[in-house]
Formats: structure tokens, sequence, C-alpha cells
């Protein structure tokens, strides 16, 4: 799951550094073919990686989804069944729905905390210390961001219910009660991955010219004002393309929710797509079955990022 | 072994879920051309055992030169993972600590050895053993392993808080439970109970809303078994799990008496005895007990090591089952064995380890760890005396097993891991009050039996 995400990120990244880039292609449009050879030939060692790694498990995958597979019996092909049975799951559908609210509470908090620490940092100071501070959540290993957590916000035993304790609020079981459970998680993982998505917006912040601010300043402009006027306007590309690729990290939660779930947490109110698709696959041995629900989402998962492309292609415009 | 115990020990790596098929190979042995020499992969899951059974192959590597053990341990976790891959790939070892839970599916795709020919030809007693452990592994009249150890349920409380609390530890050897008032035990509970002002839970200026220390804790994330405490409550109330056990077809979690006990739990919960569903802590019950903020609970004997080895924080100490409405004290008893892989080249080799395991030999090296109580009915005892050695005061583990009708056997049926997590939903929204006892078991029974259409 974090390769995943890291992943997108580091394509924002390359996205954020160079957007002048897509003008400059455009104009190359024109070139000789034997560019597009040698392309090919470089091109060759990823194809093949991706064949490999992703190309030929996506096919397997796609062709187990069609079976009844338990790993030790050989798969048999039953057709379209396990899509049929999936769309008749309530527990499929109670996953997804699980995984659309945390992605919710985690996105929304984690893009207004995130921005919030962008413009600080943009406008107030350029500390290399500071930054690299904001980083440190994200260096933690999810596991260990999760397990830290859990004790931190244990019902009984934990620190933060014993200064709710003493400031007579009664407790809160932040992991065991069921109503409580998803926003924890999502505020664990915003805990996690602010800082990372503050130093995106950051970047993105930077390539807004510094005079748009100098003459509003002399306009007689807030910081308010500005960050309303300038700021939010200026970093719109770059804010929509963190955004939705955010939204697909968000989608794949696994660890955090695998780790509250295997101490007695709340049950099914925190069970996820992924972890759906992880218990039918790796608890239950439904092979096949669990290929089925990991497509359906891949086609989830397409749909959000068709929307990205749409939106970055909008966004072209913007920064030009 | 408990499951969701087990499962505690090994969170970390649960992230890695996702990549576990292609990294070690446990790999079939190998080896034939190193001198007729033969290598036996053996797997293997606790490792509290794991020096015991370095022990024990040691001893056998001794008595058979040409063949030698691998052991390899894999957390709880991950190891049904490991070995299910491991068999789908042709990699499986050549001999396995089995669970009861889990071996239903490798029977039912042929990847286990029968190994009654063998227990037929070497004349293995099966009658050495603690009672009901060897058919346990019995299907169809075909064999699939050797008990290797047991384990029961009793009480274990903080004896220091028994102590200021006024209760004697004699009250504590003749519990009695039923659903309606909670016996004595309730009455135990509600005085181990005590709040911040000091009132124990029979005092009427008791404040529920505030309490210190919780008389009970009871286990919610219990899978379908409630081996640490609704379980064997329930079967004292006269339940029982399914139509036929091994290898029954009908749940019965729509049975009344089931949801009986469930609303005696509640009623702890409401009265204040016992924390709320949700804001009971997730670190475990041990974690609880140890910090000293709950007085009791049911505990399993494979936890001894935890409330009476040197890392307990607090003085503990154990009592028997409490007697039920039928009179009698019941106790799950459950059981591990050793299984053999079907496509293992080294069959004989391999049955030679496995007849090790469950013969005294073994057992009574495991019994002198005094970590678990092996299944040969000798080597327990001898478990036991190695406990008490150590200054600790088990027999009522042991005792469970010598009252006739003491003990009850887990079930054992197909979709075992499904069945767990429906029940236990269930019975965790059941406590949260979103739905009735009856109501929610019943529905939780017919998803169940619904899977065995």
């Amino acid at each position: 799951m974090r390769t995943m995400r890291a992943e997108g990120r580091s394509q924002v990244a390359e996205q954020v550094a160079e957007p002048s880039d897509a003008g400059a292609s455009r104009r190359r449009r024109a070139r000789p073919r034997d560019d597009r050879r040698a392309a090919w030939l470089f091109l060759i060692p990823v194809l093949a990686g991706f064949a490999i790694f992703y190309g030929y498990p996506a096919v397997r995958g796609f062709w187990y989804s069609l079976t009844d597979y338990n790993l030790l019996s050989p798969p048999a092909y039953v057709g379209a069944d396990n899509y049929a049975k999936l769309a008749q799951d309530p527990q499929f559908w109670h996953a997804l729905l699980v995984t659309v609210y945390y992605v919710v509470i985690n996105i929304v908090s984690q893009m207004l905390f995130a921005l919030l620490l962008a413009a600080l940092m943009h406008r107030l100071t350029r500390s290399v210390a500071l930054r690299a501070m904001l980083l440190l959540p994200w260096l933690v290993p999810n596991v260990t961001v999760a397990l830290l957590w859990i004790w931190l916000l244990d019902a009984d035993l934990g620190f933060v219910n014993h200064l709710l304790k003493a400031l007579d609020l009664g407790t809160v079981g932040f992991f065991a009660s069921p109503d409580w459970a998803m926003p924890t998680i999502g505020m664990v993982n915003t805990w996690a991955y602010t800082g990372y998505t503050a130093l995106l917006l950051y970047a993105g912040m930077l390539q807004i010219p510094p005079h748009l601010y100098e003459s509003a300043a002399i306009d007689g402009a807030g910081e308010v004002r500005m960050f309303r006027s300038i700021t939010l306007p200026m970093l719109r590309p770059v804010l929509a393309l963190v955004l939705v690729v955010s939204l697909i990290g968000s989608f794949q939660i696994f660890d955090t929710v695998a780790v509250a779930a295997a101490g007695r947490g709340a049950g099914s109110a925190i069970r996820v797509i992924y972890y759906f698709i992880y218990q039918q696959a790796f608890q239950y041995f439904h092979m096949g079955y669990a290929s089925a629900a990991a497509l359906v989402l891949a086609l989830v998962l397409g749909v959000l990022t068709v929307v990205q492309m749409l939106l970055l292609r909008a966004s072209r415009s913007d920064l030009a | 072994m408990n499951t969701t115990k087990r499962a505690g020990a090994a969170l970390l790596s649960l992230a890695l879920a996702g990549a576990l098929a292609a990294c070690g190979s446990g790999g079939a042995s190998q080896d034939e051309a190193s001198g007729g020499n033969v290598e036996i992969d053996y797997w293997l899951w606790d490792d509290n055992q794991q020096a015991s059974y370095q022990a024990c192959a040691d001893a056998f590597h001794a008595a058979n030169p040409a063949i030698t053990v691998k052991i390899t341990q894999t957390a709880w976790a991950q190891y049904w993972q490991n070995l299910t891959t491991q068999l789908a790939a042709g990699q499986a070892p050549d001999v396995w600590t089995d669970h009861g839970s889990y071996y239903p599916q490798f029977v039912a795709s042929g990847q286990i050895l029968d190994i009654q020919p063998y227990v037929t030809r070497d004349k293995v007693d099966l009658a050495q053993y603690q009672e009901g452990l060897a058919d346990l592994w019995v299907k169809d009249g075909k064999r699939y392993g050797l008990p290797k150890d047991w384990d029961t349920v009793a009480l274990v409380y903080n004896s220091t808080m028994l102590k200021e609390q006024g209760v004697k530890p004699d009250e504590m050897a003749d519990l009695t439970w039923n659903p309606t008032d909670g016996g004595t035990l309730q009455q135990v509970i509600a005085k181990l109970t005590v709040d911040e002002n000091g009132h124990d839970g029979l005092d009427p200026d008791f404040d529920k809303n505030h309490v210190k220390v919780y008389g009970f804790l009871p286990e919610w994330a219990d899978g379908s078994q409630g081996q640490n405490g609704w379980g064997d409550l329930a079967v004292a109330n006269g339940w029982t799990y399914l139509d036929k056990n091994p290898w029954g077809t009908r749940y019965r979690y729509d049975d009344p008496k089931l949801a009986q006990t469930i609303d005696w739990y509640k009623q702890l919960i409401d009265k204040g005895y016992a924390p709320k569903f949700d804001k009971q802590s997730t670190l475990g019950r041990d974690a609880v007990l140890n910090a000293g903020k709950g007085a009791m609970t049911f505990a399993g004997s494979w936890t001894i090591n935890t409330y009476l080895g040197p890392d307990a924080e607090q003085k503990f100490a154990l009592a028997p089952m409490p007697v039920g409405p039928a009179g009698v004290r019941k106790t799950a008893i459950n059981g591990l064995s050793d299984a053999i892989f079907a496509g293992t080249p080294h069959k004989e080799e391999a049955w030679k380890w496995v007849k090790f395991l469950g013969s005294a030999d073994c057992q009574d090296i495991v019994a002198g760890n005094a970590v678990v109580f092996p299944a040969i009915r000798t080597a327990s005892e001898k478990a036991a005396a190695a406990h008490e050695a150590k200054g600790r005061d088990v027999h009522v583990y042991v005792d469970a097993t010598k009252t006739p009708d003491g003990t009850f056997l887990l079930p054992i049926t197909d979709h075992g891991n499904e069945v767990s997590q429906i029940v236990q939903d269930a019975i965790q929204s059941v406590v949260l009050g979103q739905i009735g006892a009856a109501e929610g078991l019943k529905k939780a029974n017919d998803q169940v039996n619904a899977l065995f259409t």
C-alpha cells in the first residue's frame, strides 16, 4: 500500500517540479521518427518489469476471478458467478461504504491541514529544519504509526484518556467504539501524511511568482486576502493533482485497519475494502472471489484515475 | 491454542500480507544426494515452544542419525497464509503443527496424509492421550494427526485485591454460576469492583460511572467459540454448539441458553462490574489486569506464564470454573496435532518424526519446560509438576481434565474462519446494544448454517 502511495506521490513531485515542460513537449511533437524508436528501446526494461510484475498477475487475477479457487485444489471455471455473488454480498458493499467514509474523513482533514501548513511555511518561515520535521511522521512505517496510536489512544490504559479523565471529560474508546474507530483511523493517517502533502503543496506555492504578492501588498491586501485571491487560484492545478492522487492512495487504506482490527477493534465498522479482499483471499482462502473483488476495486480506482486525468488536462491551461 | 490470542502476538507483520508467497522457500527436502541423509522440514508457530521441540528434534536425530529435522517457526498471523501458499506452490513442509479450525480445509483438499495405516502397523497406543484428543483428528475412518498438547480454561484473579475486599481464596474454589442472578460468581465480581471513592459493587453508594477496578473483564474478540468465557458458561448452562462434533453441519447459536449467557454478561456491564465494550481497552485483558484495573477474568492454560510468570506485574492466582446450573463445571479443551504433508517424498521418515512427537519420549521433554500441557496423560502430570517446582499452582487446569464431563471439545467443522467472523460480529453488536441477544444470534445462526448448504 505504502509503495503505491509513495509512487503516486513521486509522480506528483515531478509534475510539481516541472509544470512548464508540458508546453515544451508540445512544440517538439514534429520530430523525426527515429527518436521514438530509441525511446522504445529505453522503455523496454520498464515495460518488461510492468509486464512481468503487473501485467501477468493482472491477467491471472482476471482468470482467477472467473474461477472457484482455494489455492489448494485446481481452479474450477465458474463464469461470472463470483461477480454475481459480489453484487449481492452486503459485506462487500458495506466495506466499500466504510472505505468511502474513511476517504472523506482522511482527505478533507489532510488537505485542510496541509494547506494551512504549506501556507505558513510559504509566507512565514522557510526554515529547512522545520520542513524536515514535518516529514517525520511520514517516515515512520504505517504499522508503527498504528501501534503507537493504539497505545496512546487506548480506552482504558491510554495516555490521552488519562488526560481526558483528569479534566473530568470522560473517556473515549477511540479504537474500541464503532462510532469512533473510523474517524480515529482517518485522523491517525492524516497525522502521518499531512506533512508530506503539505510539502507538495508548498512546492507548488513556490511556483507562484513572488511579484504577485508584492503588488498585492502594495495594494494593501492582508495575508488572508492574499491567500484567497492569489495562493488558492494559482495553486489550483497542483491542488487538484495532489487531491486526486491522495484520494486514490487513501482508497487503498489497509495497514492501519489491519493492525487495529487485529487487536480487538470495532469489528465491521472499520472493515475497509482492502481488508475485505485480504480476508477473503488469505483467511478464508476464497481466491477467486477475492480476485473478483480486487478487479471491481481496480475498476473503481480506474474511474477515479480518469477523473484525475480530466482534472489534469483542465488544469494545464491554468498555469501556462 | 486460542486463535485470537495468537493473532495479537503477531500484529506487526500483518502489513506484509500481500507479499507473502514469493519470499522464503520453506522447501520440501531436496537432499537425498547427501549420503542417504534425509532432512524433514517441520513448522510450528509458537516461539515459546520452539526450544522444547528443538530438544525433541535433537533427541530424535541422536536416535535416527540418518534423519535431520529442520524447525521453522512463523508467527500465528502468517503461519496459515504461508503454509497455504507453500502448499499451492508445491513447497510445503513435510510435517507441520496443525490446528482444529484450519485442518478441515486441508483434509478437504487432500493435503494431509492419512496416518491410520501407520498407527495400526506400529500399534501406537491411542489410550495414552488425554480423552477425546485423538478423535479430533479422525474423519471418515482416516486419521490426520496425533495429539501433541491440550489446554483448558480457568478463572484468574488478582489475589491482592481479593484479600483487600475480604474474599477468601477458599470461596473461589466453590463458586457457582447461573444466568439469572450469576450465583456466587457474580457476588464476588461485585465485591471486587471498586469505584473511585472506594465503594465496592454491593455498596448502595457504588458509582458505576466512575469505576476504578472492574471486577470482571469479558473477552469479546473470541470468535465463534467463546473459549475464553461465554462458550464455557453457555455449555455449563446446557448449550451445545452444534448437531455433532467433530464434523457437524448445523450450528445452534439461536439456542436461548446461549442468549441467556450473553445477556448475563451484558447485565455485568450495565451494573458497572465490567467495562463497556466501546470503552474497553483494545490492548488485551492481560494488559488491563497487569495495570491493576481489573480483578478477574477467564484465562486459558496457554497464558500460565503471562499471569504466573516472572513478568506479571500483579500477584495472580487461579481458581476453577464456577459450577453451572447443571451442577458441573465446564471448560473447553482444545488440542493441537502434527500433520504430514500428503505429497512429501519422505513419508516413512516423516511418520517416524510424528510418532516421536506423539510419544512420551518427546512429550516428557516438552513437559519439563513447563510451557504447555502435553497430550499424554503422564506427561501432563510431569508438566504440572514442573510448574509446581517453579512455584506456580496450576492444578485447576489439570483437575478439569479429570472431572467426569468436566471438559468439552471445541467445534471442528468446515468454514471455521467464516463462522468465527459472523458470530463474533453478532455477539459484539449484541453487547453494544445494537440488537437483542436472541434476535442477533438467530440472524447469525442463519448466516452460519447457510454456509453449509
